[in-house]
C-alpha cells in the first residue's frame, strides 16, 4: 500500500503558525517540479552524478512530507546513481508522482 | 547570537529561519543559497554562528570552513549522516543536525552553541596554507608560501606567486591579516613582502625574484630583526 504525504512536520515547525505552514507549502511547491524537472533531464542525459545530487536534494522534501519508505527508496537511488547503477528509478519516480499529485491538492 | 544560514536548498533556509526566529537566542542576520556569497558577507561582517549545509554543489561546507581563517561556531546542517565523522575533525562545528530538523534537536543544539566556547588550536590546521581570493566571481585557491609579493593598486591588490600575478579588489591591510607573520611583513604601506623570497637588501630596498621594493624607515628595523644576520 503505497503511504500518504502529510503535514506533520511543518506542523510542527511551524509552532502552530498558519501563515508559515502556507509560506513553506508555497515554496516547496516552487522548489519541487524545478527539482524534479532538473533531475529527469540529467538523468535522461545519463548524468548520473548530477542526478544524484538532485536526488539528494529532493529527498529532504520526501522525509519533510512524511514519507519514510519513499525516503529510503530515494536514498538507494542516490547511492546507485553515484556507482553508476539506477535500479531505484521506478521507485523513486512513483514517490515523487505521489508528491506531486498530493501538492497539486494543497 | 548572530546567525546567517548556507544553503542551497530555499525549503531548508526557511526551515532554518523558522526555527531561529523561535529561539529568543539566535539571531538570524542573512542567509545564502551559496558558500561563497557567504564568504563575501563575511569578510565584512563578524558572526557568533553560522548554519551550514554540507552538500552544496561547487562549493562544500568543508570547503567553506577551510577558507575561513577564524571560523565562528557552525552548525551543520545536513540531509546525509556519512559526513558526521567527518565533520568533528573540526573544532569550530559546534553540532550536527540531521535533516528534517526537529524543533527540540534544533533547541539543543542552539543551548550547545551557547555554552561551548571554540578551541582554534587545531581548527586552522587544514587551511594554513591555502587563501582563497575572489577573481571574477570565482574563488581561487592560492598556495600562500607561493606568494612572495603583495602590492597595492588603489582599491586592487596584485598577489604575485612563482607562477601567476593575481589581481583582487581587496586592501592590503585585509591580506595582511590572512598571512601567517612567520612568513610575510608588511616593508612598505604599498607592499608585503614574503621575507623567505627576499633576494638582498640595500639601504631602503629588498630584490624580492626581479622585483625591487622600498623599505621604510618605520619597518627596516623589524625586517632586520627578523633576518639570520652573521
Amino acid at each position: 500500500m503505497q503511504e500518504e504525504p502529510n503535514l506533520s512536520y511543518i506542523k510542527e515547525i511551524a509552532g502552530g503558525d498558519p501563515t508559515y505552514i502556507q509560506k513553506l507549502i508555497g515554496i516547496i511547491k516552487k522548489e519541487f517540479p524545478e527539482e524534479r524537472t532538473m533531475f529527469l533531464n540529467q538523468y535522461d542525459s545519463k548524468d548520473y552524478l548530477k542526478a544524484a545530487e538532485l536526488v539528494h536534494k529532493l529527498k529532504h522534501k520526501i522525509n519533510i512530507l512524511g514519507l519514510e519508505k519513499g525516503y529510503e527508496n530515494a536514498r538507494e537511488l542516490e547511492n546507485q546513481l553515484r556507482e553508476g547503477k539506477s535500479n531505484g528509478y521506478s521507485k523513486f519516480i512513483s514517490t515523487l508522482e505521489n508528491i506531486e499529485n498530493y501538492l497539486t491538492s494543497l | 547570537m548572530k546567525s546567517i544560514i548556507i544553503d542551497d536548498e530555499t525549503t531548508a533556509r526557511s526551515i532554518i529561519e523558522q526555527l531561529c526566529s523561535q529561539n529568543p537566542n539566535v539571531n538570524t542576520v542573512a542567509s545564502f543559497p551559496s558558500a561563497i556569497e557567504a564568504i563575501k558577507y563575511l569578510n565584512q561582517e563578524e558572526v557568533d554562528l553560522v548554519f551550514l549545509d554540507i552538500h552544496m554543489p561547487s562549493f562544500s561546507g568543508f570547503d567553506f570552513i577551510q577558507t575561513l581563517k577564524t571560523p565562528p561556531k557552525i552548525i551543520i546542517t545536513t540531509s546525509d549522516e556519512n559526513f558526521a565523522l567527518n565533520a568533528f575533525e573540526y573544532d569550530c562545528i559546534i553540532d550536527y543536525l540531521v535533516k528534517p530538523i526537529t524543533t527540540d534537536r534544533f533547541n539543543k543544539a542552539i543551548v550547545k552553541a551557547q555554552s561551548k566556547a571554540i578551541v582554534r588550536s587545531s581548527v586552522e590546521a587544514p587551511s594554513t596554507n591555502d587563501l582563497y581570493v575572489n577573481i571574477d566571481r570565482r574563488l581561487v585557491k592560492i598556495n600562500i608560501p607561493d606568494i612572495y609579493l603583495i602590492e597595492a593598486k588603489g582599491d586592487y591588490i596584485n598577489i604575485k606567486t612563482e607562477t601567476q600575478t593575481y589581481l583582487v579588489h581587496a586592501t592590503l591591510k585585509k591580506i595582511e591579516e590572512k598571512l601567517p607573520d612567520s612568513l610575510f611583513l608588511k616593508v612598505h604601506r604599498s607592499y608585503i613582502i614574503n621575507t623567505t623570497k627576499i633576494v638582498d637588501i640595500e639601504d631602503n630596498s629588498v630584490l624580492i625574484k626581479q622585483d625591487i621594493i622600498p623599505v621604510s624607515r618605520a619597518n627596516r628595523s623589524e625586517l632586520m630583526r627578523r633576518l639570520n644576520l652573521l
